[in-house]
C-alpha cells in the first residue's frame, strides 16, 4: 500500500484532535455532573479509530463499543448533536434516548455505540452479509476489545464473516484490560490475532500509538474486504489513558501509575505531530492552532447542548415500534 | 352459492408457501438459519426453495445461534428483511443478548434513526418426546420485550398468513410455530394474504364462559368446548394469535358477555402469560366477573420425556373442560 499522502496525514491528524479534545471536555462535564449516567472515554487509542476511518465513507458501516465516541467522531459525527446525546437531550443524534453507551447515527453508517461487550462483531457481520447481497463495494468495521475477544458472539461473528468470505474487517482494540481485569487475567494468548487462524482469515497485529501504521494495515484489510477476499482481524496494540468509565487515570488499583506513564510516553497525538513536523506537513504552531479551533467547535457544542430542550415527556413511547 | 372446494395443505407446507410469496415479492429478502438450505429446514419447513432462489437467498448457517440471529439485525438495520430461523425455540438461550438488547432496542436506543424489518421463525411446543431442551414454550420472553411483535400461529392458514404479515411488518417479528401442528391439514389459499398481527378471532362461539388460548391449545379448548356442549355449557374460544400486540378487546368483549374466563396456554403456568391476561381482564372487565379468571398450563416442572410423564405434563382437552366446570360449580 502507498505511504499516505500529505492530505491524509492532516485528515488523521485532525480527526485524532477531535477525539482527544472532545472527549477531554466531555469528561470535564461529566465531572461537573452535568453529562449524566457513564462515560467510557476513547483518549489515548484515537489512532485507531483515525487510521481506521480515514478509510471509510458514509456507505461503510461500523460497529462500535461502550467505548463508542471517538468511533463517531472519526465517523464524521458532529459535536452538537454529540453533546446534546450526551447531555440527554431531544436535539441528541438519539433524542436523548441513547446516551453515550447507544450513540448512533445510521447516515454515517455508525450502528451505534453498545452497551453489551461483544454485540456488534455479528451486526457488523449482517452489515457486510448485506453490502455483498447488493454487490457493493462497501464494507462492515467492527470494532471492539480484547475483552469481548472472549465473547462468544466474536468468535460466532469470525466464523461465519471467514466462511461466507464478507467483506467485514475485526478490528480488536487492545488496550490491554478488559474492564478493570488485565488481558494476562483473561486470557492465555498476549497477541488476539491469533485467534483469526482458527477461522481462516489473516490475523494482523499493529502499533495502535501509531496511526499512519494502523491507516495502513486498515488499508490493507479494507482493500481485501473490498475485493471479495473476505475479512481480516487486525489487532492494534493500544492503552487507555483514562479509567474504565470516568477521567482519573493515575492512582488506580488494577494498574499501576508506571504503566501509564510509559504508555503516554507514546502518546498517539504527540507521536503523530512530531512525525509530521519533521515530515514538514504540519508544524507545531499551526498543530496547536488546530486543538484551538477544535476547542471552539467543542465549545460551540456544548453551548448548543446546554442551550438545547429536554426531550418532552410525551416522546416516551415513541419509536417503540415503527 | 357453491363455495370453490378449499384447498387443503399441511401447516409446514403452509410455512413453504409463507416463505416462498414474501422471496417472490421482496428482493431484499432472504431465509438463513441452520440446515434450512440444503436440508430445507428440520421440520421441511424450507423444502424446494434452495433450488428455487438460490444459496444466496437460502443460506445455511454455522450451529450459532448468536451470529445468525446479529446477522439478522445487522442486515436488517443496513436495508434487508431477513428471514431468520431459530430452529428450536429453547435455543434461544444461545442468542438472547441479539433479541434482546439489540434486535429489541435497536430503534428505540437510536432515537428512531433505525427500521428492523427482520422475521425470525421458530417452533415451540411439547408432545413429541423431545424432552426438556427441544420442547419448551418460551413466548413470555419475549412478550416482555419492548420492541418485538410475537404472533402464534395454531392452524395453516394462520401460518402462512402471520408469516406474510410478519415479513411485511417493519419491525421484528417473532413467529413462533409449533411443531406438533406441523402435519395438520387446513384450508389455505395460494394467493397471498395477510393474517393481521394484533388481532384475535372468536373461533367458537358461546355464552357461558370464556377460553383465551393461543397457538395448539385452540384446538384443545375448542375440543373442551364440545365436550362441555353436551352438558349445555357453551364456551366461546378465543384464538389470541398475536401475542404481542395483543388483542385485548376481544378478550374484554367476550368476558362482558360471558362473565367466566379460562386462560389456557402449553407454557407453564406459572409467570406465563395467563397471568398478564388474567391480570388485565380484571384490570378492565372486573364489575362483569361472576368468578376469578382461571389458569391452565404446565405444571412448574421442565418438559418430561417419557410419554406418560410428557402427556400428565400438558394441558389437554380434558384438563381445560374440568378448569370449566369448576369454574361454573359443577
Amino acid at each position: 500500500m502507498d505511504q499516505p499522502t500529505d492530505e491524509v496525514l492532516l485528515d488523521i491528524h485532525r480527526r485524532m484532535v477531535r477525539i482527544r479534545v472532545f472527549e477531554t471536555e466531555a469528561g470535564r462535564m461529566a465531572e461537573a455532573g452535568k453529562i449524566p449516567g457513564a462515560l467510557h472515554l476513547y483518549v489515548g487509542e484515537e489512532a485507531v479509530a483515525a487510521g481506521v476511518m480515514a478509510h471509510l465513507s458514509d456507505d461503510d458501516w461500523i460497529t462500535s463499543t461502550h467505548r463508542g465516541h471517538g468511533h463517531l467522531i472519526a465517523k464524521g459525527g458532529e459535536f452538537d448533536r454529540m453533546f446534546a446525546e450526551l447531555f440527554g437531550r431531544a436535539t441528541g443524534y438519539c433524542r436523548g434516548k441513547g446516551g453515550s453507551m447507544h450513540i448512533s447515527n445510521m447516515d454515517l453508517g455508525m450502528l451505534g455505540a453498545n452497551g453489551i461487550v461483544g454485540a456488534g462483531p455479528p451486526i457488523a457481520v449482517g452489515a457486510a452479509f448485506s453490502t455483498k447481497f447488493r454487490n457493493t463495494d462497501r464494507v462492515a468495521v467492527s470494532f471492539f476489545g480484547d475483552g469481548a475477544s472472549n465473547e462468544g458472539s466474536f468468535h460466532e461473528a469470525a466464523n461465519m464473516a471467514a466462511l461466507y468470505k464478507l467483506p467485514a474487517i475485526f478490528v480488536c482494540e487492545n488496550n490491554g484490560y478488559g474492564e478493570y481485569t488485565p488481558q494476562a487475567n483473561h486470557q492465555a494468548i498476549v497477541d488476539v490475532a491469533d485467534r483469526a487462524s482458527g477461522y481462516g482469515m489473516p490475523g494482523v497485529i499493529v502499533d495502535g500509538m501509531d496511526a499512519v501504521a494502523v491507516y495502513e494495515a486498515a488499508g490493507a484489510a479494507i482493500e481485501r474486504a473490498r475485493s471479495g477476499d473476505g475479512p481480516t482481524l487486525l489487532e492494534c496494540k493500544t492503552y487507555r489513558f483514562f479509567d474504565h468509565v470516568g477521567v482519573r487515570g493515575m492512582g488506580l488499583s488494577y494498574r499501576t501509575d508506571e504503566e501509564l506513564e510509559e504508555w503516554q510516553k507514546r502518546d498517539p497525538i504527540h507521536m503523530f505531530e512530531a512525525r509530521l513536523d519533521e515530515l514538514g506537513v504540519l508544524s507545531r504552531d499551526d498543530a496547536a492552532k488546530i486543538h484551538e479551533g477544535v476547542l471552539e467547535e467543542v465549545r460551540a457544542g456544548i453551548e448548543f447542548a446546554e442551550s438545547s430542550p429536554l426531550p418532552d415527556p410525551e416522546t416516551l413511547l415513541e419509536d417503540v415500534y415503527a | 352459492m357453491a363455495e370453490a372446494a378449499q384447498r387443503e395443505i399441511t401447516y409446514v407446507g403452509a410455512i413453504a408457501e409463507g416463505a416462498r410469496t414474501i422471496l417472490n415479492e421482496q428482493e431484499g429478502a432472504f431465509i438463513a438459519g441452520e440446515d434450512v438450505a440444503g436440508a430445507g429446514g428440520v421440520f421441511g419447513s424450507y423444502r424446494g426453495l434452495l433450488d428455487e432462489f438460490g444459496s444466496d437467498r437460502i443460506v445455511d448457517t454455522p450451529i450459532s445461534e448468536e451470529g445468525i440471529v446479529g446477522l439478522g439485525v445487522g442486515a436488517a438495520a443496513t436495508g434487508l428483511r431477513p428471514i431468520i430461523d431459530i430452529m428450536f425455540m429453547d435455543f434461544m438461550g444461545e442468542c438472547m443478548d441479539e433479541i434482546a438488547n439489540q434486535m429489541a432496542k435497536m430503534r428505540y436506543m437510536f432515537g428512531g434513526s433505525a427500521k428492523l424489518p427482520i422475521t425470525v421463525v421458530t417452533m415451540s411446543g411439547a408432545g413429541m418426546n423431545m424432552a426438556a431442551q427441544h420442547s419448551q414454550s418460551l413466548e413470555v420472553w419475549l412478550c416482555h420485550l419492548p420492541g418485538l411483535k410475537v404472533v402464534t400461529p395454531a392452524t395453516p392458514y394462520d401460518a402462512k398468513g402471520m408469516l406474510i404479515a410478519a415479513a411485511r411488518d417493519d419491525n421484528p417479528v417473532f413467529v413462533v410455530m409449533n411443531k406438533l401442528s406441523l402435519r395438520n391439514q387446513g384450508p389455505v389459499p395460494e394467493e397471498a394474504y395477510e393474517v393481521p398481527i394484533g388481532a384475535a378471532e372468536v373461533v367458537r362461539a358461546g355464552d357461558d364462559l370464556t377460553f383465551v388460548s393461543y397457538s395448539r391449545m385452540v384446538s384443545e379448548a375448542v375440543k373442551a368446548a364440545e365436550a362441555l356442549s353436551a352438558d349445555g355449557i357453551e364456551a366461546e374460544v378465543i384464538d389470541l394469535k398475536s401475542l404481542q400486540p395483543m388483542d385485548t378487546d376481544t378478550v374484554i368483549e367476550s368476558v362482558q358477555k360471558t362473565h367466566r374466563a379460562v386462560v389456557v396456554h402449553e407454557a407453564v403456568r406459572f409467570a406465563g402469560l395467563g397471568g398478564e391476561i388474567a391480570a388485565q381482564i380484571q384490570e378492565l372487565a372486573f364489575d362483569d366477573l361472576d368468578a376469578p379468571v382461571a389458569r391452565v398450563g404446565a405444571p412448574f416442572s421442565p418438559v418430561p420425556f417419557s410419554s406418560v410423564l410428557e402427556q400428565t405434563y400438558l394441558p389437554n382437552a380434558d384438563k381445560i373442560a374440568a378448569e370449566a366446570r369448576q369454574l361454573l360449580g359443577m
